[in-house]
C-alpha cells in the first residue's frame, strides 16, 4: 500500500462546489417560479434547530477568537434607524465606523453605515474617502407597505444621495397571501433601479412564521437578483436567530452550487454580544464555507454589537475585563 | 412513614442577578464542617460567573442608588425579618461551619441579624453624617455629598462565616453600591443562606451577587476587572493581598484591607466605599 503525501485542501474548496460560469435561470412567469420553489426540499425544523444549537457549543480558542473578533468588526453594518436620528448622531456614527477604537489603529473599519435615505447624503459626505460604504434602507422600510412607484422613488432618492447599498424590504403581506410573483417582480424592479449598486433584500424572517417560508423567500430574492439576503429589519420582536441563519446560509450555498452565483447573507437585529457573533461565524463556516467569511458576503447589522466586540478585543489584549463605558455610545 | 422518606438534599448555588445558577463551569466542591464531617457540595464559581455577576451589579447600581434612602432601608430591614425567621437554620450552619457550640452560634446569628437592622437604619442618615455644608468666601452654598463608589467586590472573611459577611456586604449596599461577594471558601453556607434570604426581601436583582469557590482563583479576576470600582480584601492576607492590591491599582480601585481602621469599625466601614462629591450653588437673593 503506498502512502500518498498529505495534501492540505484549501478551506474554500471544502464542501461547496461552485460552478465557474454563472447561469441563473431566468424566471419569466409565476408558474415557473413556483416550479423552482416546488423543487426545494422541506425544512426539518427539529433537525435544523438541533444543528444550530450544536454549532453554538463549539469552543473557540484564544488566537482564533482574536481573529474572529476582528473579522466580525469588519463585517458590521453600523446601524441607526430611529425616528430621532439627527445629522449629528450620524456624524458620530460615521466617525466610529471608520475608526471603531480611536486609540488602536489595528482595529479594522466596519463594512458600512446603515441609515434612512434622508440621512444618506450626510453620511456619504462624512465617509468620503474611506472604505466604509453607505447603506440605505429603502422601499417603505420597515413595513414595505407602499405602492411600487413610491418604493422605487425611495430607492432613486437614496441612490442619488450617494448610497452604495440598498436594503429593501419584501412585501410580507403579499408573500404570506401567496402572491409570490408580486414579491419577485418588486425585487426585480428594485434591482434594476439599483444597477451596479448592491441590493440587500430583507425577508423579515420573524414575520414569515416557518423555516420553509424562509427558504422559499430566500430563493425568490436570489432568483430576482439580490446581492444579499438579510434576516430582519430589527423592528419586530423576533430577529435573527441561529436556525434562520442556518436556513439562509444553506439557501445561498445551494444557490451557488446550482447557479455559480454567490449571494451574501446579512443578519440583523438582536445580535448584541461577541459570543453570539462568533457563534454565527461558526455557522457560516460550517454551512456555506469559508468563502462566505468576508465582508463582501457576510454582514452583521447591529449597533451595540460593535462596542462589545471592541470590549472583548481589549480584554484579549489586557487579560482583564474592561469597562463598558470605555467606548463611546453610538 | 417518616423513616421511609428519601432525603431532600439541597444544592448550594450562586446568586447572580437575582437568580440561582450553578457555576457556568459545572464545577462544585465539598465543604466540610469544623470537625471534618461532610456538610455540603457547593458550586465552585469561575471567572465567567464573576464576569456575569459584575455585569449584573453594574446594571443594578444606578437604579439602587436612585431609589430613596428610605426605600433602601426598608429593603435591608426586610432582610433582617427573613433572617430572623430562619434563625435556627442559620445557627445550625454557623455552628457546624465554625465549630462552635449552639449557644455561641445563636448569639453570633443574633448579632448578625441586629447588624442588618443597624444598616437598615443607616441608609437615610449617611448623607447627614458624612455630608456637610461648607463655609465658603462668597455668596454660594457649598455642599459635600457622599455618593457610592459603584460596584464593590468583597472577598469575605474566611473564618467568620456570617457576622463578618453581613458587615462586609451590607455596608457598601447601605450607601448605594452594588456588591459582588466571594463567600468564605471553607465556610460558605451561611453566606449562601443570606443570598437566598435577600431574594425574598425585595432586593432588586444584581444588588447583591454571591459567588462561592476558591478565593485565590476568583480574587485575581475581581482585582483586575476594570468595571469593579472598589474591592474589600477582607478574606485574604499577606503576599496575596499585596499582589491583589497592586493589580487593583491598574484600574484605580478603592481598596480596603485587613487592619485598615475602617475594616474594624462598622461606622467607618460605611465610609470605606463612598466618594465625596462637592457641589456649588448660588445662594440667590
Amino acid at each position: 500500500m503506498s502512502t500518498a503525501p498529505l495534501r492540505l485542501v484549501p478551506a474554500q474548496e471544502r464542501g461547496v462546489r461552485i460552478p465557474s460560469n454563472e447561469s441563473v435561470p431566468s424566471i419569466d412567469s409565476e408558474a415557473q417560479l413556483r416550479s423552482v420553489l416546488a423543487s426545494l426540499s422541506g425544512v426539518d425544523a427539529v433537525g435544523l434547530e438541533g444543528r444550530a444549537a450544536k454549532l453554538a457549543t463549539r469552543s473557540i480558542k484564544r488566537s482564533t477568537k482574536a481573529a474572529a473578533i476582528d473579522l466580525a468588526i469588519s463585517m458590521v453594518d453600523l446601524t441607526t434607524l430611529e425616528g430621532a436620528d439627527t445629522p449629528g448622531r450620524v456624524s458620530s456614527l460615521c466617525a466610529k465606523a471608520m475608526r471603531p477604537d480611536p486609540l488602536d489603529l489595528g482595529v479594522p473599519s466596519v463594512a458600512a453605515v446603515c441609515v434612512y435615505p434622508d440621512l444618506v447624503a450626510h453620511a456619504s459626505s462624512e465617509l468620503d474617502g474611506s472604505s466604509v460604504a453607505v447603506a440605505a434602507v429603502a422601499t417603505a422600510f420597515p413595513s414595505g407597505r407602499a405602492s411600487l412607484q413610491m418604493k422605487l422613488l425611495d430607492v432613486h432618492e437614496a441612490l442619488a444621495a450617494g448610497a452604495d447599498e440598498i436594503d429593501m424590504v419584501i412585501d410580507r403581506g403579499a408573500f404570506l397571501s401567496g402572491r409570490i410573483g408580486q414579491v419577485f417582480d418588486e425585487i426585480v424592479a428594485v434591482k434594476e433601479a439599483c444597477g451596479e449598486k448592491h441590493l440587500k433584500v430583507i425577508l423579515e424572517t420573524g414575520e414569515l412564521v416557518t423555516y420553509d417560508h424562509v427558504r422559499r423567500a430566500s430563493w425568490i430574492a436570489m432568483l430576482a437578483g439580490a446581492d444579499f439576503i438579510k434576516t430582519s429589519t430589527g423592528k419586530v420582536s423576533v430577529s435573527a436567530t441561529p436556525p434562520t441563519a442556518l436556513v439562509m446560509l444553506e439557501a445561498v450555498r445551494d444557490f451557488a452550487e446550482t447557479t455559480g452565483r454567490l449571494v451574501g447573507v446579512k443578519l440583523a437585529g438582536g445580535i448584541r454580544n461577541s459570543k453570539d457573533a462568533i457563534r454565527y461565524l461558526v455557522i457560516v463556516n460550517e454551512t456555506a464555507g469559508s468563502i462566505w467569511l468576508r465582508p463582501s458576503l457576510f454582514r452583521f447589522g447591529a449597533s451595540s454589537l460593535l462596542n462589545d466586540l471592541l470590549m472583548q478585543r481589549l480584554k484579549q489584549q489586557r487579560g482583564a475585563y474592561v469597562r463598558a463605558d470605555e467606548f463611546s455610545g453610538d | 412513614m417518616s423513616e421511609d422518606r428519601l432525603d431532600v438534599r439541597k444544592t448550594y448555588k450562586l446568586l447572580i442577578n437575582g437568580a440561582f445558577p450553578r457555576s457556568e463551569s459545572g464545577r462544585s466542591y465539598e465543604v466540610v464542617g469544623a470537625s471534618g464531617e461532610f456538610l455540603a457540595n457547593v458550586a465552585q464559581g469561575s471567572r465567567k460567573d464573576l464576569r456575569d455577576a459584575v455585569v449584573a451589579a453594574r446594571g443594578a447600581q444606578a437604579k439602587w442608588w436612585a431609589a430613596t434612602p428610605y426605600n433602601r432601608g426598608q429593603v435591608i430591614y426586610r432582610l433582617a425579618e427573613m433572617a430572623e425567621s430562619r434563625r435556627d437554620e442559620l445557627c445550625e450552619h454557623v455552628a457546624l461551619a465554625e465549630g462552635i457550640k449552639m449557644k455561641a452560634a445563636r448569639s453570633s446569628v443574633e448579632r448578625a441579624v441586629d447588624r442588618i437592622v443597624w444598616y437598615a437604619g443607616w441608609t437615610d442618615k449617611v448623607a447627614q453624617v458624612m455630608g456637610s455644608a461648607n463655609p465658603v468666601a462668597g455668596a454660594f452654598f457649598n455642599f459635600s455629598v457622599p455618593v457610592p463608589s459603584g460596584v464593590v467586590a468583597v472577598l469575605a472573611d474566611q473564618s467568620s462565616s456570617l457576622e463578618a459577611f453581613v458587615d462586609a456586604v451590607l455596608a457598601p449596599i447601605c450607601v448605594g453600591n452594588t456588591v459582588v461577594a466571594v463567600a468564605s471558601e471553607r465556610r460558605p453556607t451561611p453566606a449562601v443562606l443570606v443570598g437566598e434570604m435577600s431574594a425574598t426581601s425585595d432586593f432588586p436583582g444584581g444588588v447583591l451577587n454571591i459567588v462561592t469557590g476558591r478565593t485565590e482563583e476568583l480574587a485575581t479576576t475581581l482585582a483586575s476587572h476594570e468595571d469593579v470600582d472598589a474591592i474589600d480584601l477582607g478574606g485574604v492576607d499577606g503576599a496575596l493581598a499585596d499582589s491583589l492590591a497592586q493589580s487593583a491599582s491598574g484600574s484605580i480601585k478603592r481598596v480596603l484591607r485587613n487592619g485598615d481602621p475602617s475594616s474594624t469599625n462598622s461606622t467607618r466601614r460605611l465610609r470605606a466605599f463612598v466618594e465625596i462629591s462637592t457641589v456649588w450653588h448660588t445662594i440667590g437673593q
